[in-house]
């Protein structure tokens, strides 16, 4: 019931995250900021609109958007959320969880090389480098996880692991896991300082020049999968630290999206605080993530 | 047994077939439809074997008696022998149509002849139960392969990849005969089932012997120089039977020779483990680094022979360590991937002939925008290279999932046991997912650089559909990939006579308990590649509702402005990998060439990059000239006088009747 | 405690690794200061309970100069020395990164060799020592600045503090005097020639110093 739920609270309230985003940084800029619904505004404005494609691309264009929001939502069913189980768990979740996202990021290169434009190319090729060492820092950081608590299953893994086993054996690996899992919510979701979601200046972007010739309603999918992904990867982040089974349906799922709201706000303020790093550095950032995970490992084997 | 055997004499006899007297293409054609006739037939041989778990075998007085004619067919042997029947089939069909319609010239008709003897070959080399059969149908097996490599002899670049190939597989080949000398022990028997492993040394010296033989033919690092050169001079329909099916005959070879000890030492694992990890890896950075897709291709089956080899890894440390979920996962997912690799591995090659034979260019700089001009090609291509970068709900993810869950089994097995074999486990994960990270780069580039945006060249725009001929086979493989991903949970089930004969040292109702365990973990994956499609087609669905009665127009590609796009313009190959290429630029020593304008007005410039092969560059070239500097010097026994050569003779003639009194 | 002990070590570990990464001779000469400070605070915490004047003081004098005295000394010789950065080392710093996670390896490999120190500071300690010693040194051999192979000496002294923290039960007083007399004696020494190279060369490369032997 609770998996239901929170569902369901993730397809609706996802949108809201960015509009908490936004809000910090204008506010921390001083300015007033735009209103906290404005994404949905944003959603229904698209959805009203009609399309254009470009004479390049193909159907291969027109489906990624719809296979991308696909293969979020399928990720959603598996992550856990408010202290209770995923809709979908089994050992070994784990991996489809990270492979139905890689399905996304596919088709979401795909769609960009099919613009036969060098802006896309460049999102693309970048994409794919960050990928591809961001995929080993997630796996290996929730491996560590795994194989100290010995479940291998998200949802498993967040009922066994909290913030209170900072004062049992796997404390300070909890903590290094918890730091690895915030560079990787700030990769995967194209935050500063690996990527800035704000301006669309192609030349130094990643994510939102893949996206830049689409339009209308597929651009609003895409969008919406962005929220989708922030809210997936702040649940991760929330479940390893919140103590799993203590309390009932309707404060875990408060306590759910009061964390969720912390995560936005500490995005945020990261967002306003730093810049993005220079492009060679943005690999050694990712590494570290790797790092940090390798020695959280060591730390609990030893 | 019958059956079977009549099947293999049919598929060796339509190879002479090809011969007949009249206009090549009757002949041809009668030829194919033997192949085919006879391919069935071996396949529903198969059927008591796989299915109802049961074992043939035969075993003929031949030459003396060590060496008999002993065929055995068990449920292993039947799971390899099926993509033989059937990549050779599709590639029969696929190559009628390929290669050029000279149906009457004679090298067309050689090639068909090694074609059939190669299938047979293969046939017969997993199904060997005698160590002298066994090596010659190896042997039957590499020479039939260099002919058919050799299809276009007259360029230098395919024969100098012929040579390689063939000298590698012929050191191997040698290592094979003396590691089975080990083997037959002071009994000189060369059955396998009265093969023993010898304790201490000799031991060793088997399993090196093993991996360097097996190990060339299959394609590990440091083995693997003769993959990129001859897959791309091969012919694209041979290309696909080498890599998709000729390379696994070693991994065959490896697991039988593993499985002929119940008990393996742990350090074998740990050196599968390790080889499979750095060729998984390597392997798919060379093929970042590459612009010919055939090159590319090649090495990508380098890094999926370094998976499988992990998996196999993983298992020898689950009979080592006795725990059977890892030897199931381990061998299991490795057995998998191997089927897996000859489905879609198949369709990549047979997609790249397609696009040779379209636009007569494998460059991928040359490429574009083949999508809209081979919309069939296109899409099998694309089911094959997301298959291939293991994206649910294809079959790829399934078997890289068992060796995932064998490598995180491996963590949990060691934990507070040794914290270096943990840190083993560790990386073999961490390895897998470089791994799929980089395969996602490769195929994104192979897929989207050749088949989306604009064609880059004069040929590229001038692509057509191919015949069906060539299409279909890759429509077939496709179905093939995708059916494997989603029947995966009752297919594991059905997979128990194989587990069985792969560990026979196991109770059957362990086994049995650990795959209904991994058939259910196989369900849940099932119903979340459902409910995937199941919002798609919600998406979907949604989408076309909104996109109703809206405006839909066309407009060039937004260019921030810029009013006159060319092709050129667009990311090529190399420019889309560079990022990673740069990245890795220890490992890939990538050489690039630029001319660049040497006066102050803008002149012609050019960048030419290329990735050498590490190995075949620093070390066998060097030793190989060495070699040969070292022959040079005993040049002088060559005379070349007659009279010279009959002395020669008398001497040794002499020298071994004195050595013998 | 314990879990604060912990902590601590993982924050050398990690110190080490920024050692091997970072070209900013700030960010190195203030990394080591912070291993100082860190192993200062970890030996007076592990004695929270039964702390005694020694003790204490040991701690003092040691942070006060290997984090406060000598970093500031070091400062000033990289202000006069007019060098920001360790531009171009002999081993590049992606390498050094990648070889500091083999080095990490091989300490914890040799550190579930040794047998286990009693003298309750966290197990984790011994091969984070080891790590300290072997990072040190490699940026001593590595680098061609002569200051920064300085901070690679103060690291190296670092982990072999730290690997006496690890082992002695008693008498911690004369091994930790011992290592603060020789640190002491050694970044004067070492200071007094960085000091003179400069004024005779114009530069602090050590690799140059090589033309000498012409």
């Amino acid at each position: 019931m609770t998996s239901l739920l929170s569902f369901i609270l993730a397809l609706t309230t996802a949108p809201l995250i960015p509009g908490i985003i936004n809000r910090i940084k204008a506010v921390s800029a001083g300015r007033q900021g735009p209103p906290l619904l404005q994404n949905y505004y944003d959603l229904a404005k698209l959805m009203k609109k009609g399309v254009v494609y470009s004479h390049t691309t193909t159907w291969l264009f027109k489906a990624s958007p719809v296979i991308q929001c696909a293969a979020a939502c399928a990720a959603l069913l598996i992550v856990p959320f408010g202290g209770g189980a995923a809709l979908l768990h089994f050992k070994g979740d784990l991996l489809l969880f990270a492979y139905l996202l890689a399905m996304g990021r596919f088709f979401l290169v795909l769609g960009a090389l099919d613009t036969g434009s060098s802006f896309e190319g460049m999102g693309a090729s970048r994409e794919v480098l960050i990928s591809a060492l961001t995929e080993p820092a997630f796996l290996l950081g929730f491996t560590a996880l795994a194989s100290f608590t010995g479940r291998f299953s998200l949802t498993g893994i967040c009922h066994s692991v909290s913030f209170l086993s900072l004062f049992e054996s796997a404390g300070t690996a909890t903590l290094l896991i918890v730091v690895a899992m915030m560079l990787v919510f700030l990769t995967e979701n194209a935050r500063i300082p690996v990527d800035d979601p704000n301006t669309h200046l192609e030349l130094t972007m990643v994510h939102e020049v893949m996206v830049l010739d689409h339009s209308g309603p597929d651009l609003a999918l895409i969008e919406y999968t962005a929220a989708l992904k922030l809210w997936i990867y702040g649940a991760l982040l929330i479940g390893i630290v919140n103590p799993a089974g203590r309390h009932t349906l309707a404060m875990g799922l408060l306590i759910g999206l009061a964390g969720m709201a912390v995560i936005a706000i500490l995005t945020g303020f990261i967002e306003s605080i730093m810049a993005r790093l220079p492009w060679v550095r943005v690999p050694q950032l990712i590494a570290s993530a790797l790092v940090l995970s390798i020695l959280a490992s060591i730390i609990v084997g030893w | 047994m019958t059956l079977f055997l009549w099947g293999i004499t049919i598929i060796f006899i339509s190879g002479f077939l090809v011969f007949l007297p009249g206009r090549g293409k009757a002949a041809a054609m009668i030829s194919q439809t033997a192949l085919i006739a006879g391919s069935l037939l071996t396949a529903v041989a198969l059927y008591p074997v796989l299915i109802q778990d049961q074992v043939l075998h035969i075993s003929l007085q031949w030459m003396t008696p060590e060496i008999r004619f002993a065929l055995h067919l068990d449920a292993l042997s039947a799971l390899f022998i099926l993509p033989v029947l059937l990549v050779g089939v599709l590639g029969r069909i696929y190559g009628s149509r390929y290669l050029p319609a000279e149906w009457h010239a004679m090298r067309q008709k050689n090639h068909w002849f090694f074609y059939h003897l190669l299938t047979a070959a293969m046939v017969l080399v997993l199904t060997a139960w005698n160590a002298v059969l066994f090596l010659i149908a190896w042997e039957v097996m590499t020479v039939a392969s260099f002919f058919l490599v050799l299809y276009h002899g007259e360029a230098p670049s395919v024969r100098r990849a012929g040579w390689i190939y063939l000298a590698a597989t012929q050191v191997g080949t040698a290592l094979l005969i003396m590691m089975f000398i080990l083997l037959s022990g002071p009994s000189g028997a060369m059955d396998f089932d009265q093969l023993v492993m010898p304790a201490g040394i000799h031991g060793t010296l088997v399993f090196l012997f093993m991996l360097v033989g097996f190990g060339a033919k299959a394609g590990l690092i440091p083995f693997h120089i003769w993959l990129p050169e001859a897959h791309p001079a091969a012919p694209s329909h041979v290309s696909a039977l080498m890599s998709g099916v000729m390379i696994k005959t070693g991994i065959f070879g490896i697991i039988r020779i593993i499985t002929l000890l119940q008990t393996p030492p742990a350090w074998w694992g740990w050196v599968l483990v390790g080889i499979g990890a750095l060729s998984g890896v390597q392997g798919l950075l060379y093929a970042m680094a590459q612009h010919d897709l055939k090159r590319l291709l090649a090495y990508c089956s380098v890094e999926n022979i370094g998976i499988i080899t992990l998996g196999l890894g993983i298992g020898t440390l689950g009979l080592n360590q006795a725990s059977t979920l890892m030897a199931i996962l381990g061998f299991g997912g490795a057995v998998w991937h191997m089927l897996n690799h000859a489905l879609f591995k198949s369709l990549l090659f047979f997609g790249a002939g397609s696009i040779q034979h379209a636009t007569g260019s494998l460059q991928m700089d040359q490429l574009g925008g083949l999508l809209k001009r081979m919309p069939r090609t296109g899409i099998t291509f694309l089911i094959g290279a997301a298959a291939i970068s293991a994206l649910p709900p294809f079959n790829g993810f399934i078997s890289e999932l068992l060796i995932y869950r064998g490598a995180f089994e491996s963590i949990l097995h060691f934990v507070n046991r040794s914290l270096p074999h943990q840190m083993g486990g560790l990386l073999i994960m961490g390895a897998l997912a470089l791994m799929g990270g980089l395969a996602l780069a490769v195929f994104t580039k192979a897929f989207g650089i050749i088949f989306l945006g604009e064609p880059r060249s004069e040929g590229a725009s001038k692509a057509r559909e191919n015949a069906p001929q060539m299409w279909g086979p890759m429509a077939a493989l496709a179905l093939g990939c995708m059916a494997l991903g989603f029947a995966s949970p009752w297919l594991i089930k059905a997979a128990l006579p194989v587990f069985k004969t792969l560990l026979p040292t196991f109770q059957q109702d362990i086994l049995l308990a650990e795959l209904l365990e991994l058939q259910e973990m196989l369900f849940y994956i099932l119903w979340g590649s459902l409910a995937f499609i199941g919002f798609l087609i919600l998406a979907g669905a949604l989408r076309w509702l909104l996109l109703r009665g809206k405006t839909v127009q066309q407009a060039p590609t937004w260019g921030c402005a810029y009013s006159a796009p060319k092709p050129k313009m667009q990311y090529s190959a190399s420019s889309f990998t560079q990022p990673l290429v740069r990245l890795f630029k220890t490992l890939l020593r990538t050489r690039s060439h630029v001319h660049s304008p040497l006066s102050y007005f803008p002149t012609k410039a050019d960048l030419h990059t290329h990735t050498p092969d590490l190995f075949l560059e620093s070390v066998y070239a060097p030793l190989m000239q060495w070699i040969q500097r070292l022959t040079d010097r005993m040049r002088w026994v060559q005379e070349g006088r007659i009279q010279l050569y009959i002395l020669y003779i008398a001497l040794t003639l002499l020298f071994l009747f004195i050595w013998k009194l | 405690m314990k879990t604060v002990l912990e902590i601590l070590v993982t924050l050398l570990i990690l110190s080490n690794l920024l050692l091997m990464g970072s070209s900013r001779l700030g960010t190195l000469i203030r990394t080591v200061a912070a291993q100082a400070l860190i192993l200062g605070l970890m030996s007076i915490l592990n004695h929270w309970h039964c702390l005694e004047w020694g003790l204490m003081l040991t701690a003092f004098v040691s942070i006060l100069i290997k984090a406060m005295i000598l970093p500031r000394l070091l400062t000033r010789a990289v202000r006069e020395a007019h060098v920001r950065r360790e531009v171009e080392p002999i081993v590049g710093f992606t390498a050094s990164l990648l070889i500091g996670l083999l080095l990490l390896a091989v300490s914890v490999y040799l550190g579930s060799q040794l047998k286990q120190p009693q003298s309750g500071y966290a197990s984790l300690l011994t091969p984070t020592s080891l790590f300290s010693m072997m990072v040190g040194l490699f940026i001593l051999v590595s680098r061609r600045k002569a200051l920064t192979q300085v901070l690679g000496y103060l690291a190296m002294e670092n982990g072999i503090y730290a690997f006496g923290l690890a082992f002695t039960v008693r008498e911690t007083f004369l091994v930790e005097i011992g290592i603060l007399l020789d640190v002491f004696v050694a970044v004067f020494v070492m200071g007094i020639m960085i000091y003179h190279i400069n004024r005779n060369f114009d530069h602090i490369d050590t690799d140059k110093l090589a033309m000498l032997k012409e």
